[in-house]
């Protein structure tokens, strides 16, 4: 008789059009660390939903030490020592560490606070899982990692015994990262049960002791990590044989198609420049590629390009056509098309149907409107169209809301919108974040794709291997700089890595 | 059973039993208010409040004479609760409607008291007055980020003392009746089936105006690109911008189109000549009235129209009341209490979603959406 902490026997969840949960089995053993691996919309944030208490699924039973328990309410859940760090933090930005951690079971005489021993057991429990944090930082001063770190403080600072990680790397920096994997160790060590959800298969294999697959729904099986390959987890989630590196022929650069000269960018948090100087070129037929650390000034580069953000000198060319002051319309219209970092942000609007964010760009023109009138049939068929070939899944076709969409249905959505849009430069931000590999196959192939019919595609990245797989050039990002340019053919991971960090630079173009 | 639950599962259909749930229950609740202020007559109170202008059922004349009314006086509640509605509709919550209509009342009594234009120009101008408010609202809220609920609240009170001052002109106010001198015949709405109700003289096109722009907005709002742009900048203004729509101007339009609808219902209220605007201390309650409405009537323009008439039923009814035991402003605690309500109207449809399978409802689906919005990977 295995020592099981928590079982989740036979759970199904049913939402309208998908079964999101469909007989799924998760046993978890004591002082295990445990992954959870599938696709995106494989139904994983589901199951944790319901082991939350946010969902009631229509059938299966939960046990907690081999007795069933009813778990219909988030408090449920936190009664039972069940806690999880959400992928998106839920802390009170203006509030001190220490605050954040006591939220909710603050300690209390008469009606006050009293913080002292609240402060004690903080800096005890920092002390001995090595969780470095200083209980009187801020919130919104303090870095990413160090907010995950409060995130695990507050589980361990009410005594919760079974740990949820909701992908808990997809915002860390490479270092933070590794940290994070010494701490999930060390708590399991400790004897906490750790529920790892994740889709990233170097992470399981570093620190997982079992892991479970679900795939579109159902579940596939439980394999001790000991045992299996990152190959054989990865046919397992998406049910074929996945391939890591792409495939691509020799790049033919054509004509320049974007140009950039001296472009800066006025930071807003500080007086100096976010984006400084930055200058080169994309031809068509080419992937060029931006790599850095994220904050280094990707994000305001691609804003002042596209017209998000404001410019503060420099000069943009697309097409020969000097666009730098244009408004987004006009570059949209013009031949650029645009893959946001932020799906939820700007990439989408939440509360449309599919079919109304498939033509975002396009409803005033004559294909989807007659004299300002919608044409909902074209609407329609587009979205249908669309969705058939980039295989974007949801509950009720182009009716759906897409909020209700998975995360990785929703950026499929959005590449396939701005593919097929008519355009010269793709400028892809992070395009596979949050995706799953089978989709990151699918998505790294339409890109060469694109390449290959003769447009220029600008890649911005924060994931290496994308970088080193898919670009003809990588131009590495550092303080708002372009540091270095390298050819992906010749450099390697620590060079790379060396630029990324402000260690080396060249600024010819010697190549 | 199986049409029962393909009803049931119409997200317009929920809302509509959530408002009517929320209509009972404000009944309900108005006649336990009636029980404590005098147990004796509170079913017989409750029964004239409901009975209504039927009381006359006897004198077909009379009776249609009182419908007439009820028409005539939800007009400027339910385009008050259009221009909100359209607001909404579009991001902005716009609680400066009250100052809206307000400079519609202006615009309109002033046109035609002391310049005696003719009605369709004295229309024309409320429509102005209001989408010129609209307007100042949207261009701070657009160009200085002020929040279009401050903006309009301060508006509000602006309007009330512009109204005061322009509307105290001795050319337009019987100074000794400190109420405003009735509207000549050239500048009053003309007629509409007048004969049909009774002779009510106050029938007049503003009632099927009123269902003309309910449609229109139903329109606008549903199969137009414009629509479309309004809406996805109210939905997100960074996709919006990102999508190379110009957020600003749709900011400022959609407040000029809310105020614009407002400015009309003040002219096609008091051109009718039903009432007389007095000297008050206070913003008219109308503009936010509208906010019930629109909300009553699930945010839904033609939803929007029964909800009006429900109201303006209720409120009328509290003139039938025996005043000999009540106030009849008891009808307007109704009302409050139904506007109460309604903001439980959501709260009400995941009851009515609850005990089904919540599995075959499309409306549960965006529910859930929204509750787990920061972590979707169904």
């Amino acid at each position: 008789m295995e020592d099981y902490v928590i079982e989740m026997l036979h759970i199904t969840k049913e939402f309208p059009g998908i079964i999101a949960n469909d007989d799924i089995t998760l046993q978890l053993k004591r002082g295990e660390i445990h992954a959870l691996l599938g696709e995106n919309g494989a139904g994983k944030s589901t199951l944790m939903s319901v082991l939350f208490g946010l969902y009631t699924p229509e059938k299966g039973v939960i046990k907690k030490d081999g007795k069933e328990v009813k778990i219909t309410n988030p408090n449920d859940a936190t009664d039972l020592g069940i806690g999880m760090v959400h992928q998106h933090f839920m802390l009170v930005e203006i509030f001190s560490v220490l605050d954040n951690i006591i939220l909710g079971s603050e300690p209390s005489k008469f009606g006050f606070l009293t913080k002292a021993e609240a402060r004690k057991k903080v800096l005890d429990l920092s002390n001995k899982y090595n969780l470095k944090v200083d209980p009187d930082a801020i919130i919104e001063d303090i870095t990413v990692g160090m907010q995950q770190r409060v995130e695990i403080l507050k589980m361990l600072y009410r005594d919760n015994d079974i740990l949820i990680f909701d992908e808990p790397t997809a915002v860390l920096t490479p270092q933070e990262i590794e940290e994070l994997m010494k701490i999930m160790k060390n708590l399991a060590a400790e004897g906490k049960s750790i529920l790892f959800i994740t889709h990233k298969l170097n992470e399981i294999m570093e620190v997982a002791d079992r892991c479970s697959i679900l795939r579109k729904g159902k579940y596939i099986g439980t394999v001790d990590v000991k045992n299996t390959t990152k190959e054989e987890l990865s046919s397992m989630m998406v049910g074929r044989n996945v391939k890591f590196a792409v495939d691509k022929a020799e790049a033919k650069p054509a004509e320049e198609v974007l140009k950039v000269e001296n472009v800066c960018v006025k930071s807003k948090l500080h007086s100096n420049d976010s984006v400084h100087n930055v200058s080169f070129n994309v031809r068509a037929g080419e992937i060029v590629c931006i790599a850095g650390i994220d904050g280094n000034g990707q994000t305001e580069f691609v804003g002042a390009l596209t017209g998000l953000d404001d410019i503060s000198s420099g000069k943009i060319t697309l097409c020969g056509e000097d666009i730098t002051n244009k408004s987004i319309r006009f570059k949209n219209t013009h031949g650029m098309s645009h893959i946001p970092e932020d799906r939820h942000k700007h990439g989408l609007v939440l509360n449309y149907t599919l079919q109304e964010n498939m033509i975002l760009q396009r409803y005033f023109e004559p294909v989807f409107s007659n004299k300002g009138l919608l044409k909902k049939a074209e609407m329609r068929k587009y979205s249908d169209k669309l969705s058939e070939e980039f295989d974007v899944r949801s509950g009720q076709g182009a009716d759906t809301i897409v909020r209700a969409m998975s995360g990785g249905n929703q950026q499929k959505a959005i590449i396939a919108r701005e593919m097929d849009r008519e355009h010269k430069l793709l400028i892809a931000v992070q395009p596979t974040r949050g995706l799953d590999v089978g989709a990151i196959e699918t998505i790294h192939k339409e890109i060469v794709k694109e390449r290959d019919a003769g447009n220029a595609i600008l890649l911005v990245s924060l994931e290496l291997d994308e970088v080193m797989n898919l670009s003809d050039r990588i131009l590495v990002m550092y303080e708002g700089e372009i540091v270095g340019e390298v050819d992906p053919k010749t450099t390697t991971l620590q060079e790379l890595g060396l630029y990324m960090s402000g260690a080396k630079r060249n600024t010819g173009k010697e190549a | 059973m199986k049409e029962n639950t393909s009803i049931f599962k119409k997200p317009g259909f929920q809302t509509l039993l959530a408002s009517v749930l929320c209509a009972v229950l404000g009944i309900i609740l108005g006649y336990i208010i009636l029980l404590f202020m005098n147990p004796e007559h509170a079913a017989e109170g409750m029964f004239a409040i409901l009975r209504n202008f039927f009381k006359f059922a006897g004198n077909q004349k009379k009776l249609m004479n009182a419908m007439g009314s009820i028409f005539v006086k939800s007009v400027p509640v339910i385009l008050c609760a259009e221009a909100i509605l359209f607001a909404y509709k579009t991001g902005l919550f716009n609680i400066g409607c009250a100052g809206q209509y307000t400079v519609g009342i202006i615009a309109s009594l002033y046109t035609a008291l002391a310049l005696h234009w003719s009605w369709i120009l004295c229309v024309l101008s409320a429509i102005l007055a209001g989408a010129l408010w609209g307007a100042i609202c949207g261009f701070f809220k657009a160009y200085c980020n002020v929040n279009e609920v401050i903006a309009g609240i301060m508006l509000n009170w602006i309007a009330l003392y512009v109204c005061n001052i322009i509307l105290g002109n001795k050319t337009v106010m019987n100074t000794t009746k400190s109420e405003t001198y009735p509207v000549k015949d050239a500048s009053l709405l003309p007629a509409f089936l007048s004969e049909f109700f009774g002779k009510n003289k106050y029938m007049t096109i503003a009632v099927p105006l009123t269902i003309i722009i309910a449609i229109a907005i139903l329109w606008v709002l549903n199969q137009t690109t414009f629509g479309y742009e309004l809406k996805a900048t109210g939905h997100s203004k960074d996709a919006a911008k990102y999508a190379g729509m110009n957020a600003k101007r749709n900011i400022i339009l959609s407040l000029v189109i809310s105020g614009a609808i407002a400015g009309m219902a003040a002219g096609l209220y008091y051109l009718t000549g039903i009432e007389h605007y007095k000297i008050a201390s206070s913003v008219p309650g109308m503009g936010f009235s509208g906010i019930a409405v629109a909300f009553l009537g699930g945010l839904h323009p033609i939803g929007t129209i029964f909800a009006g008439l429900f109201v303006t039923y209720i409120t009328q009814g509290g003139q039938y009341l025996n005043t000999n035991y009540y106030n009849p402003q008891v009808a307007d605690l109704m009302i409050a209490i139904i506007i109460y309500l309604c903001g439980f109207v959501l709260f009400f449809k995941t009851i009515i979603n609850k005990p089904k399978k919540i599995v075959t409802t499309t409306s549960s689906d965006n529910n859930a959406a929204d509750k787990t919005a920061d972590k979707k990977e169904v």
